[in-house]
Protein backbone atom coordinates (compact mmCIF):
# COMPACT_ATOMS: atom_id res chain seq x y z
CA UNK A 1 0.00 0.00 0.00
CA UNK A 2 1.11 3.66 -0.70
CA UNK A 3 -0.35 5.51 2.35
CA UNK A 4 1.84 8.20 2.91
CA UNK A 5 2.13 8.79 6.65
CA UNK A 6 3.77 11.74 8.24
CA UNK A 7 6.41 12.15 10.61
CA UNK A 8 3.79 12.20 14.01
CA UNK A 9 1.93 9.26 13.05
CA UNK A 10 4.90 7.20 12.17
CA UNK A 11 5.77 7.62 15.43
CA UNK A 12 3.04 6.55 17.10
CA UNK A 13 2.96 3.67 15.22
CA UNK A 14 6.76 3.15 16.31
CA UNK A 15 5.45 2.84 19.84
CA UNK A 16 7.17 6.29 20.88
CA UNK A 17 3.65 7.57 22.82
CA UNK A 18 3.12 4.31 24.23
CA UNK A 19 1.14 1.15 23.47
CA UNK A 20 -2.49 2.57 23.59
CA UNK A 21 -1.22 5.45 21.52
CA UNK A 22 0.54 2.80 19.31
CA UNK A 23 -2.96 0.84 18.72
CA UNK A 24 -4.55 4.06 17.74
CA UNK A 25 -2.37 4.59 14.92
CA UNK A 26 -2.55 1.11 13.54
CA UNK A 27 -6.32 0.51 13.68
CA UNK A 28 -6.45 3.76 11.51
CA UNK A 29 -3.38 2.64 9.43
CA UNK A 30 -5.17 -0.37 9.29
CA UNK A 31 -8.64 0.85 7.89
CA UNK A 32 -6.77 3.74 5.77
CA UNK A 33 -5.39 0.39 3.58
CA UNK A 34 -9.02 -1.04 3.42
CA UNK A 35 -10.16 2.62 2.35
CA UNK A 36 -7.40 2.57 -0.06
CA UNK A 37 -6.58 6.05 1.47
CA UNK A 38 -3.18 7.59 -0.13
CA UNK A 39 -2.77 9.92 3.24
CA UNK A 40 -4.45 10.28 6.08
CA UNK A 41 -5.71 13.88 6.93
CA UNK A 42 -6.37 15.75 10.29
CA UNK A 43 -10.25 15.78 12.02
CA UNK A 44 -11.15 18.45 14.25
CA UNK A 45 -14.02 16.28 16.15
CA UNK A 46 -15.18 13.18 17.85
CA UNK A 47 -17.92 11.64 18.48
CA UNK A 48 -17.84 8.54 20.23
CA UNK A 49 -19.85 5.33 19.83
CA UNK A 50 -17.55 2.64 21.81
CA UNK A 51 -18.72 4.14 25.14
CA UNK A 52 -22.19 2.25 24.10
CA UNK A 53 -21.73 -1.26 25.87
CA UNK A 54 -21.78 -4.51 23.86
CA UNK A 55 -19.10 -6.79 26.11
CA UNK A 56 -16.31 -7.09 28.26
CA UNK A 57 -14.30 -6.20 25.48
CA UNK A 58 -15.75 -2.37 25.37
CA UNK A 59 -14.34 -2.46 29.14
CA UNK A 60 -11.02 -3.85 28.35
CA UNK A 61 -10.91 -1.95 25.62
CA UNK A 62 -10.73 1.50 27.26
CA UNK A 63 -9.30 0.59 29.92
CA UNK A 64 -5.72 -0.95 28.07
CA UNK A 65 -6.05 2.95 26.60
CA UNK A 66 -6.42 4.51 29.94
CA UNK A 67 -3.28 2.35 31.36
CA UNK A 68 -0.95 2.83 28.69
CA UNK A 69 -0.65 6.77 28.25
CA UNK A 70 -3.53 7.24 25.50
CA UNK A 71 -3.96 11.32 25.19
CA UNK A 72 -6.95 12.38 22.90
CA UNK A 73 -6.09 14.75 20.28
CA UNK A 74 -9.80 16.28 19.74
CA UNK A 75 -12.92 17.50 21.44
CA UNK A 76 -14.51 14.10 21.84
CA UNK A 77 -17.96 13.98 22.54
CA UNK A 78 -20.16 10.61 23.72
CA UNK A 79 -23.01 8.64 22.58
CA UNK A 80 -25.42 7.79 25.14
CA UNK A 81 -24.69 4.98 27.13
CA UNK A 82 -26.99 2.00 27.92
CA UNK A 83 -27.47 3.20 31.36
CA UNK A 84 -27.92 6.85 33.12
CA UNK A 85 -25.08 7.96 35.10
CA UNK A 86 -27.50 10.69 35.78
CA UNK A 87 -30.54 8.95 37.00
CA UNK A 88 -29.45 5.64 38.63
CA UNK A 89 -32.81 4.62 39.35
CA UNK A 90 -33.70 4.20 35.70
CA UNK A 91 -31.14 0.76 36.49
CA UNK A 92 -32.77 -2.30 36.14
CA UNK A 93 -32.52 -4.67 39.09
CA UNK A 94 -31.08 -7.98 38.44
CA UNK A 95 -31.56 -8.44 34.98
CA UNK A 96 -28.50 -8.09 34.28
CA UNK A 97 -25.81 -7.46 36.87
CA UNK A 98 -22.76 -7.85 34.57
CA UNK A 99 -24.20 -5.97 31.53
CA UNK A 100 -25.44 -3.00 34.11
CA UNK A 101 -21.94 -2.69 35.59
CA UNK A 102 -20.43 -2.88 32.58
CA UNK A 103 -22.34 -0.48 30.80
CA UNK A 104 -21.99 2.40 34.07
CA UNK A 105 -18.08 1.29 33.90
CA UNK A 106 -17.61 1.92 30.25
CA UNK A 107 -18.69 4.88 30.52
CA UNK A 108 -17.29 6.45 33.53
CA UNK A 109 -13.89 5.31 31.95
CA UNK A 110 -14.38 7.02 28.73
CA UNK A 111 -15.11 10.19 30.68
CA UNK A 112 -11.75 9.90 32.84
CA UNK A 113 -9.99 9.22 29.43
CA UNK A 114 -11.09 13.35 29.00
CA UNK A 115 -14.19 12.79 26.08
CA UNK A 116 -17.01 15.76 27.35
CA UNK A 117 -19.60 13.22 28.47
CA UNK A 118 -22.21 14.81 26.30
CA UNK A 119 -23.74 11.12 26.34
CA UNK A 120 -26.13 11.61 23.20
CA UNK A 121 -26.95 10.19 20.06
CA UNK A 122 -27.87 13.96 18.86
CA UNK A 123 -24.67 15.91 19.50
CA UNK A 124 -25.39 18.30 16.82
CA UNK A 125 -28.58 19.54 19.01
CA UNK A 126 -25.65 20.85 21.29
CA UNK A 127 -23.98 24.20 21.09
CA UNK A 128 -19.81 24.25 20.16
CA UNK A 129 -20.42 21.24 17.47
CA UNK A 130 -18.29 21.47 14.23
CA UNK A 131 -19.09 23.36 11.25
CA UNK A 132 -19.63 23.19 7.54
CA UNK A 133 -15.96 21.33 6.19
CA UNK A 134 -15.12 20.68 8.84
CA UNK A 135 -13.22 16.72 8.69
CA UNK A 136 -14.66 14.95 11.93
CA UNK A 137 -15.10 10.89 12.65
CA UNK A 138 -18.41 10.02 14.07
CA UNK A 139 -19.77 6.37 14.56
CA UNK A 140 -23.37 7.04 15.81
CA UNK A 141 -25.53 6.28 12.50
CA UNK A 142 -27.92 9.22 12.34
CA UNK A 143 -25.22 11.63 13.77
CA UNK A 144 -23.66 10.80 10.57
CA UNK A 145 -25.89 11.08 8.78
CA UNK A 146 -26.87 14.79 9.90
CA UNK A 147 -23.41 15.75 10.19
CA UNK A 148 -22.81 14.95 6.91
CA UNK A 149 -25.94 16.44 5.52
CA UNK A 150 -27.50 19.10 7.49
CA UNK A 151 -24.11 20.63 8.52
CA UNK A 152 -21.91 19.48 5.76
CA UNK A 153 -19.08 18.44 8.19
CA UNK A 154 -17.14 15.65 7.04
CA UNK A 155 -17.00 12.00 8.27
CA UNK A 156 -17.48 8.32 7.12
CA UNK A 157 -19.41 6.07 9.41
CA UNK A 158 -16.27 4.84 12.10
CA UNK A 159 -17.19 1.97 14.14
CA UNK A 160 -16.66 0.93 17.34
CA UNK A 161 -12.56 1.22 18.48
CA UNK A 162 -11.87 2.93 15.01
CA UNK A 163 -14.08 5.88 16.50
CA UNK A 164 -11.84 6.54 18.97
CA UNK A 165 -8.20 5.82 17.42
CA UNK A 166 -9.28 8.73 15.17
CA UNK A 167 -9.94 10.88 18.36
CA UNK A 168 -6.78 9.70 20.25
CA UNK A 169 -4.66 10.28 16.55
CA UNK A 170 -6.73 13.29 15.63
CA UNK A 171 -6.46 11.50 12.17
CA UNK A 172 -8.87 9.74 9.84
CA UNK A 173 -8.34 7.93 5.91
CA UNK A 174 -8.53 10.41 3.19
CA UNK A 175 -11.45 7.98 1.68
CA UNK A 176 -15.41 8.29 1.13
CA UNK A 177 -16.82 11.21 2.50
CA UNK A 178 -14.07 13.31 3.36
CA UNK A 179 -13.26 13.81 -0.08
CA UNK A 180 -15.50 15.97 -2.57
CA UNK A 181 -15.79 13.04 -5.23
CA UNK A 182 -17.18 10.63 -2.47
CA UNK A 183 -20.20 13.70 -1.87
CA UNK A 184 -21.92 13.39 -5.05
CA UNK A 185 -25.75 11.76 -5.20
CA UNK A 186 -26.01 8.51 -6.69
CA UNK A 187 -30.15 8.62 -7.36
CA UNK A 188 -32.65 11.46 -6.81
CA UNK A 189 -35.92 11.72 -5.11
CA UNK A 190 -38.46 13.98 -6.57
CA UNK A 191 -41.35 15.11 -3.97
CA UNK A 192 -42.95 18.10 -5.82
CA UNK A 193 -45.51 16.32 -7.01
CA UNK A 194 -46.99 15.58 -3.59
CA UNK A 195 -49.89 18.03 -2.22
CA UNK A 196 -47.32 21.00 -0.10
CA UNK A 197 -49.87 20.29 2.76
CA UNK A 198 -48.63 17.63 3.11
CA UNK A 199 -44.99 18.43 2.86
CA UNK A 200 -45.45 20.46 5.51
CA UNK A 201 -46.63 17.69 8.33
CA UNK A 202 -44.09 16.65 11.18
CA UNK A 203 -44.78 12.84 10.49
CA UNK A 204 -44.15 13.58 6.44
CA UNK A 205 -39.88 14.06 7.06
CA UNK A 206 -40.00 10.47 8.93
CA UNK A 207 -42.18 8.80 6.32
CA UNK A 208 -39.84 10.36 3.21
CA UNK A 209 -36.46 9.47 5.19
CA UNK A 210 -37.77 6.00 5.71
CA UNK A 211 -38.80 5.52 2.16
CA UNK A 212 -36.05 7.10 0.72
CA UNK A 213 -33.20 5.35 3.02
CA UNK A 214 -35.25 1.57 1.57
CA UNK A 215 -34.17 2.57 -1.80
CA UNK A 216 -30.82 3.68 -1.88
CA UNK A 217 -29.86 1.03 0.78
CA UNK A 218 -26.07 2.31 1.18
CA UNK A 219 -25.62 4.79 -1.69
CA UNK A 220 -26.14 8.56 -1.22
CA UNK A 221 -29.79 10.09 -2.11
CA UNK A 222 -31.11 13.64 -3.17
CA UNK A 223 -34.43 14.76 -2.16
CA UNK A 224 -35.51 17.61 -4.27
CA UNK A 225 -39.20 19.09 -3.70
CA UNK A 226 -38.64 19.40 0.41
CA UNK A 227 -40.16 23.15 1.90
CA UNK A 228 -37.76 25.49 1.87
CA UNK A 229 -38.10 26.32 5.16
CA UNK A 230 -37.46 22.55 6.56
CA UNK A 231 -36.66 22.97 10.16
CA UNK A 232 -34.29 21.27 12.05
CA UNK A 233 -36.16 18.57 13.46
CA UNK A 234 -37.47 17.47 9.95
CA UNK A 235 -34.10 17.31 9.09
CA UNK A 236 -33.19 15.45 11.59
CA UNK A 237 -35.97 13.02 11.05
CA UNK A 238 -35.42 12.44 7.73
CA UNK A 239 -31.22 11.88 8.82
CA UNK A 240 -31.92 8.97 11.18
CA UNK A 241 -34.49 7.24 9.23
CA UNK A 242 -32.35 7.05 5.97
CA UNK A 243 -29.67 5.82 8.18
CA UNK A 244 -32.41 3.27 9.72
CA UNK A 245 -34.59 1.89 6.94
CA UNK A 246 -30.75 2.08 4.36
CA UNK A 247 -27.42 2.54 5.57
CA UNK A 248 -26.97 5.66 4.32
CA UNK A 249 -24.72 8.37 5.86
CA UNK A 250 -25.35 11.35 3.32
CA UNK A 251 -28.06 12.69 1.81
CA UNK A 252 -28.67 15.78 0.25
CA UNK A 253 -31.94 18.35 0.23
CA UNK A 254 -32.08 20.48 -3.01
CA UNK A 255 -32.51 23.97 -1.51
CA UNK A 256 -32.68 22.91 2.02
CA UNK A 257 -28.81 21.21 3.02
CA UNK A 258 -25.80 23.72 2.38
CA UNK A 259 -24.03 20.98 -0.63
CA UNK A 260 -27.40 21.03 -2.70
CA UNK A 261 -28.29 24.97 -3.28
CA UNK A 262 -29.15 23.43 -6.87
CA UNK A 263 -29.70 19.87 -7.92
CA UNK A 264 -27.14 19.95 -10.53
CA UNK A 265 -24.46 20.26 -7.39
CA UNK A 266 -24.78 16.69 -6.19
CA UNK A 267 -26.83 14.88 -9.07
CA UNK A 268 -25.61 14.21 -12.57
CA UNK A 269 -27.03 10.36 -12.91
CA UNK A 270 -30.54 9.06 -14.12
CA UNK A 271 -31.63 7.52 -11.86
CA UNK A 272 -34.86 9.60 -10.50
CA UNK A 273 -37.72 8.24 -8.46
CA UNK A 274 -41.07 10.22 -8.27
CA UNK A 275 -42.44 10.00 -4.81
CA UNK A 276 -46.17 9.41 -5.33
CA UNK A 277 -48.55 8.98 -1.79
CA UNK A 278 -48.55 4.89 -2.37
CA UNK A 279 -45.31 5.60 -1.37
CA UNK A 280 -46.06 7.24 2.12
CA UNK A 281 -48.67 4.99 2.85
CA UNK A 282 -46.52 2.15 2.60
CA UNK A 283 -43.93 3.44 4.61
CA UNK A 284 -46.43 4.32 7.32
CA UNK A 285 -47.94 0.39 6.96
CA UNK A 286 -44.09 -0.38 7.10
CA UNK A 287 -43.71 1.38 9.98
CA UNK A 288 -47.22 0.49 12.10
CA UNK A 289 -46.45 -2.76 12.91
CA UNK A 290 -49.66 -3.75 14.69
CA UNK A 291 -53.42 -2.84 14.55
CA UNK A 292 -54.59 0.44 16.59
CA UNK A 293 -56.31 0.07 19.80
CA UNK A 294 -55.57 0.53 23.55
CA UNK A 295 -51.64 2.09 24.05
CA UNK A 296 -49.37 0.27 26.85
CA UNK A 297 -46.72 3.19 25.91
CA UNK A 298 -45.83 6.15 24.27
CA UNK A 299 -42.07 6.49 23.34
CA UNK A 300 -40.52 9.66 22.05
CA UNK A 301 -37.61 10.96 21.66
CA UNK A 302 -35.22 8.78 19.09
CA UNK A 303 -32.64 10.43 18.15
CA UNK A 304 -32.88 12.35 21.02
CA UNK A 305 -35.33 15.08 21.94
CA UNK A 306 -34.65 18.84 20.65
CA UNK A 307 -35.33 22.05 22.89
CA UNK A 308 -37.99 23.29 19.90
CA UNK A 309 -39.48 19.57 20.32
CA UNK A 310 -40.33 19.91 23.67
CA UNK A 311 -41.60 23.34 22.86
CA UNK A 312 -44.47 21.19 20.84
CA UNK A 313 -44.76 18.63 23.24
CA UNK A 314 -45.87 21.17 26.02
CA UNK A 315 -48.07 22.96 23.50
CA UNK A 316 -50.19 20.01 22.15
CA UNK A 317 -50.56 18.42 25.91
CA UNK A 318 -51.79 22.18 26.73
CA UNK A 319 -51.73 20.81 30.84
CA UNK A 320 -53.42 17.68 30.31
CA UNK A 321 -52.67 14.45 31.33
CA UNK A 322 -51.78 11.31 30.14
CA UNK A 323 -53.90 8.33 30.64
CA UNK A 324 -53.71 7.31 34.35
CA UNK A 325 -50.67 4.62 34.34
CA UNK A 326 -49.58 4.34 30.94
CA UNK A 327 -45.86 5.34 30.47
CA UNK A 328 -44.96 8.42 28.41
CA UNK A 329 -41.55 8.83 28.27
CA UNK A 330 -39.29 11.22 26.09
CA UNK A 331 -35.40 10.31 25.78
CA UNK A 332 -32.67 13.38 25.78
CA UNK A 333 -29.73 14.64 26.57
CA UNK A 334 -29.01 15.99 30.33
CA UNK A 335 -27.98 19.48 28.16
CA UNK A 336 -31.12 19.58 26.16
CA UNK A 337 -33.28 18.67 29.83
CA UNK A 338 -31.55 21.59 31.42
CA UNK A 339 -32.26 23.81 28.80
CA UNK A 340 -36.43 22.71 28.42
CA UNK A 341 -35.69 22.96 32.51
CA UNK A 342 -35.39 26.63 32.53
CA UNK A 343 -38.59 27.39 30.46
CA UNK A 344 -40.54 25.11 32.97
CA UNK A 345 -41.33 22.66 30.61
CA UNK A 346 -39.79 19.94 32.26
CA UNK A 347 -42.34 20.57 35.28
CA UNK A 348 -44.86 20.96 33.30
CA UNK A 349 -44.87 18.07 31.49
CA UNK A 350 -43.80 15.66 34.63
CA UNK A 351 -47.25 17.05 35.75
CA UNK A 352 -48.88 15.77 32.27
CA UNK A 353 -47.15 12.25 33.76
CA UNK A 354 -43.98 12.79 31.08
CA UNK A 355 -40.54 11.01 32.28
CA UNK A 356 -37.82 11.98 30.81
CA UNK A 357 -34.74 9.67 31.01
CA UNK A 358 -31.44 11.50 30.25
CA UNK A 359 -28.08 9.64 28.72
CA UNK A 360 -29.71 6.48 27.95
CA UNK A 361 -30.27 5.09 24.37
CA UNK A 362 -34.23 4.91 23.55
CA UNK A 363 -33.90 0.62 23.09
CA UNK A 364 -31.52 -0.07 26.07
CA UNK A 365 -32.95 1.99 28.85
CA UNK A 366 -34.30 -0.42 31.23
CA UNK A 367 -37.24 1.77 31.49
CA UNK A 368 -37.57 0.91 27.34
CA UNK A 369 -36.71 -2.44 28.05
CA UNK A 370 -40.07 -3.17 30.22
CA UNK A 371 -42.17 -1.99 27.94
CA UNK A 372 -44.53 -4.58 26.41
CA UNK A 373 -47.77 -4.29 24.32
CA UNK A 374 -48.99 -2.15 22.12
CA UNK A 375 -46.21 1.30 22.03
CA UNK A 376 -46.83 4.49 19.81
CA UNK A 377 -44.17 6.70 18.84
CA UNK A 378 -43.42 9.48 16.29
CA UNK A 379 -40.03 8.32 15.24
CA UNK A 380 -39.23 6.41 12.08
CA UNK A 381 -35.77 5.18 13.38
CA UNK A 382 -38.03 3.75 16.54
CA UNK A 383 -40.53 2.14 14.78
CA UNK A 384 -38.07 0.47 12.38
CA UNK A 385 -36.04 -1.37 14.87
CA UNK A 386 -38.52 -1.53 18.14
CA UNK A 387 -40.59 -4.64 16.72
CA UNK A 388 -37.39 -6.75 16.33
CA UNK A 389 -35.01 -5.08 19.78
CA UNK A 390 -38.35 -5.26 21.95
CA UNK A 391 -40.75 -7.46 20.79
CA UNK A 392 -43.70 -5.10 21.15
CA UNK A 393 -46.40 -4.08 18.49
CA UNK A 394 -45.73 -0.29 17.32
CA UNK A 395 -48.31 2.44 16.34
CA UNK A 396 -46.19 4.85 14.28
CA UNK A 397 -48.17 8.51 14.19
CA UNK A 398 -47.72 12.45 14.20
CA UNK A 399 -46.61 13.95 16.96
CA UNK A 400 -49.90 15.15 17.80
CA UNK A 401 -51.46 11.73 17.01
CA UNK A 402 -48.97 10.83 19.94
CA UNK A 403 -50.30 13.10 22.48
CA UNK A 404 -53.76 12.43 22.01
CA UNK A 405 -53.32 9.02 21.86
CA UNK A 406 -51.30 9.34 25.40
CA UNK A 407 -54.41 11.63 26.88
CA UNK A 408 -57.34 8.98 25.60
CA UNK A 409 -55.23 5.94 26.42
CA UNK A 410 -55.90 4.34 22.99
CA UNK A 411 -54.45 5.33 19.92
CA UNK A 412 -55.97 8.14 18.08
CA UNK A 413 -55.58 9.32 14.32
CA UNK A 414 -55.97 12.63 13.26
CA UNK A 415 -58.97 12.71 10.51
CA UNK A 416 -56.78 16.23 9.00
CA UNK A 417 -53.96 13.85 7.86
CA UNK A 418 -53.65 11.60 4.69
CA UNK A 419 -52.10 8.74 6.84
CA UNK A 420 -55.25 8.25 8.50
CA UNK A 421 -56.62 4.38 7.65
CA UNK B 1 -3.07 -22.55 -2.44
CA UNK B 2 -5.02 -19.12 -2.95
CA UNK B 3 -3.19 -16.11 -1.83
CA UNK B 4 -5.62 -14.00 -0.16
CA UNK B 5 -5.38 -10.20 0.63
CA UNK B 6 -4.60 -10.01 4.82
CA UNK B 7 -6.87 -7.48 6.63
CA UNK B 8 -6.00 -9.15 10.31
CA UNK B 9 -3.08 -11.66 10.19
CA UNK B 10 -2.98 -14.68 12.02
CA UNK B 11 -2.10 -18.55 11.68
CA UNK B 12 -5.38 -20.70 11.35
CA UNK B 13 -7.06 -24.18 10.39
CA UNK B 14 -10.52 -25.45 10.99
CA UNK B 15 -13.54 -26.77 9.49
CA UNK B 16 -15.63 -24.27 6.32
CA UNK B 17 -18.46 -23.40 7.10
CA UNK B 18 -20.01 -21.21 3.93
CA UNK B 19 -22.59 -19.19 4.69
CA UNK B 20 -25.12 -18.54 2.30
CA UNK B 21 -26.14 -14.94 3.22
CA UNK B 22 -24.68 -11.91 4.77
CA UNK B 23 -23.81 -12.14 8.77
CA UNK B 24 -24.14 -9.28 10.91
CA UNK B 25 -22.18 -9.69 14.23
CA UNK B 26 -24.36 -7.86 16.12
CA UNK B 27 -27.67 -8.35 16.79
CA UNK B 28 -27.96 -11.53 14.46
CA UNK B 29 -25.15 -13.62 16.64
CA UNK B 30 -24.65 -14.03 20.16
CA UNK B 31 -21.26 -13.69 20.99
CA UNK B 32 -21.55 -15.76 24.36
CA UNK B 33 -22.25 -19.26 22.27
CA UNK B 34 -20.88 -18.29 18.64
CA UNK B 35 -24.62 -18.98 17.30
CA UNK B 36 -25.94 -17.39 14.39
CA UNK B 37 -29.50 -15.68 16.31
CA UNK B 38 -31.11 -13.99 13.17
CA UNK B 39 -34.53 -15.81 12.36
CA UNK B 40 -34.04 -14.47 8.76
CA UNK B 41 -30.38 -16.00 8.48
CA UNK B 42 -30.87 -19.64 6.66
CA UNK B 43 -27.92 -20.91 8.61
CA UNK B 44 -29.90 -19.87 11.64
CA UNK B 45 -28.57 -22.10 14.58
CA UNK B 46 -25.42 -22.92 12.66
CA UNK B 47 -22.33 -22.57 15.84
CA UNK B 48 -19.53 -20.49 13.81
CA UNK B 49 -16.83 -21.37 16.67
CA UNK B 50 -13.72 -22.56 15.51
CA UNK B 51 -14.90 -22.61 12.19
CA UNK B 52 -13.17 -20.87 8.67
CA UNK B 53 -16.11 -18.79 7.91
CA UNK B 54 -16.67 -17.78 4.15
CA UNK B 55 -19.34 -15.53 3.56
CA UNK B 56 -19.45 -12.74 0.94
CA UNK B 57 -19.94 -9.80 3.21
CA UNK B 58 -20.43 -9.09 6.16
CA UNK B 59 -23.36 -6.81 7.53
CA UNK B 60 -22.84 -3.16 8.56
CA UNK B 61 -22.72 -2.60 12.28
CA UNK B 62 -20.96 0.05 13.76
CA UNK B 63 -21.20 -2.23 16.94
CA UNK B 64 -19.80 -5.34 14.90
CA UNK B 65 -16.26 -4.67 15.95
CA UNK B 66 -17.06 -4.90 19.54
CA UNK B 67 -19.15 -8.09 18.91
CA UNK B 68 -16.07 -9.82 17.13
CA UNK B 69 -14.01 -8.49 19.61
CA UNK B 70 -15.88 -10.21 22.67
CA UNK B 71 -16.78 -13.55 20.70
CA UNK B 72 -12.93 -13.65 20.18
CA UNK B 73 -12.03 -13.13 23.96
CA UNK B 74 -14.61 -15.66 24.99
CA UNK B 75 -13.62 -18.47 22.23
CA UNK B 76 -16.56 -18.57 20.66
CA UNK B 77 -14.87 -16.33 17.27
CA UNK B 78 -14.37 -18.67 14.22
CA UNK B 79 -10.59 -19.32 13.20
CA UNK B 80 -10.84 -17.32 10.50
CA UNK B 81 -12.84 -15.05 8.09
CA UNK B 82 -12.59 -14.73 4.35
CA UNK B 83 -14.29 -12.86 2.72
CA UNK B 84 -15.30 -11.14 -1.32
CA UNK B 85 -15.62 -7.74 -0.15
CA UNK B 86 -12.62 -6.53 2.34
CA UNK B 87 -13.87 -5.21 5.90
CA UNK B 88 -13.13 -2.48 8.19
CA UNK B 89 -14.92 -3.64 10.91
CA UNK B 90 -14.13 -7.07 11.18
CA UNK B 91 -10.53 -6.10 10.71
CA UNK B 92 -10.62 -3.86 13.75
CA UNK B 93 -12.28 -5.73 16.12
CA UNK B 94 -9.89 -8.54 16.02
CA UNK B 95 -6.96 -6.35 15.94
CA UNK B 96 -7.91 -4.86 19.41
CA UNK B 97 -8.85 -8.43 20.42
CA UNK B 98 -5.23 -9.78 19.30
CA UNK B 99 -4.00 -6.54 21.18
CA UNK B 100 -5.80 -7.23 24.73
CA UNK B 101 -6.06 -10.91 24.83
CA UNK B 102 -3.53 -12.76 22.66
CA UNK B 103 -6.20 -14.01 20.90
CA UNK B 104 -6.38 -14.06 16.70
CA UNK B 105 -8.63 -14.44 14.36
CA UNK B 106 -7.57 -13.95 11.25
CA UNK B 107 -9.46 -11.97 8.15
CA UNK B 108 -8.85 -12.21 4.67
CA UNK B 109 -10.53 -11.16 1.42
CA UNK B 110 -10.37 -13.18 -1.88
CA UNK B 111 -12.18 -12.81 -5.56
CA UNK B 112 -15.82 -14.04 -6.06
CA UNK B 113 -14.40 -16.84 -7.66
CA UNK B 114 -11.73 -18.22 -5.12
CA UNK B 115 -14.55 -17.72 -2.20
CA UNK B 116 -16.61 -20.22 -4.33
CA UNK B 117 -13.74 -22.81 -4.74
CA UNK B 118 -12.75 -22.47 -1.20
CA UNK B 119 -16.31 -23.15 -0.41
CA UNK B 120 -16.14 -26.42 -1.87
CA UNK B 121 -13.06 -27.47 0.73
CA UNK B 122 -14.37 -29.22 4.18
CA UNK B 123 -11.20 -27.41 5.71
CA UNK B 124 -9.15 -24.86 5.13
CA UNK B 125 -5.22 -23.91 6.51
CA UNK B 126 -4.76 -20.19 6.70
CA UNK B 127 -0.95 -19.08 7.23
CA UNK B 128 0.06 -15.49 8.47
CA UNK B 129 1.03 -14.65 5.06
CA UNK B 130 -2.95 -15.15 3.97
CA UNK B 131 -1.78 -18.38 2.32
CA UNK B 132 -4.84 -20.59 2.17
CA UNK B 133 -4.48 -24.35 1.59
CA UNK B 134 -6.86 -27.36 1.22
CA UNK B 135 -7.54 -29.84 4.08
CA UNK B 136 -9.33 -32.29 4.71
CA UNK B 137 -11.19 -33.24 7.82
Amino acid sequence: MSLALEDRARALLDGHSGKAMQLAMRLVVKAADIMGAERLLPVSFAHLDACFYTGQAHVDFVRFLLENGASLAVPSWTNNGVVSLADPSLRPSAEDPEMVSGAAEVMRLYAKLGCVPTWTCAPYQHAGGPGFGDHIAVGESNAVSYYNSVVGARTNKYGDYLDVACALTGLAPDAGLHRDEGRKAQLHFDCSALPGSWRSEDVFAHLIGHHVGRIAGRRSPVISGLPKDTGRDALKAISSAVAASGGVELWHGVGVTPEAPQLSAVFTGTETHTVTPDDLARAHRELSTGSDGPLDAVALGTPHFSLSEFGELVRLLDGRRAATGLPFLVSTSRVVRQLAEAKGWVAALQKSGVEIPVDVCTYYSPRVRGLKGRVMTNAAKWAYYAPGMLGIEVAFGSLKECVESAVAGEVWRDPRLWTSR
Amino acid sequence: MIRARVLNAAEAHGPVLALDEPLSFWGAFEPRTGVILDVHHPQRGACVAGTVLLMRESKGSGSAPGAIAEAIRLGTAPAAIILAAPDINLAIGADVAATLYGRHCAILSVSEGELLELSRASALRISAAGEIRFETV
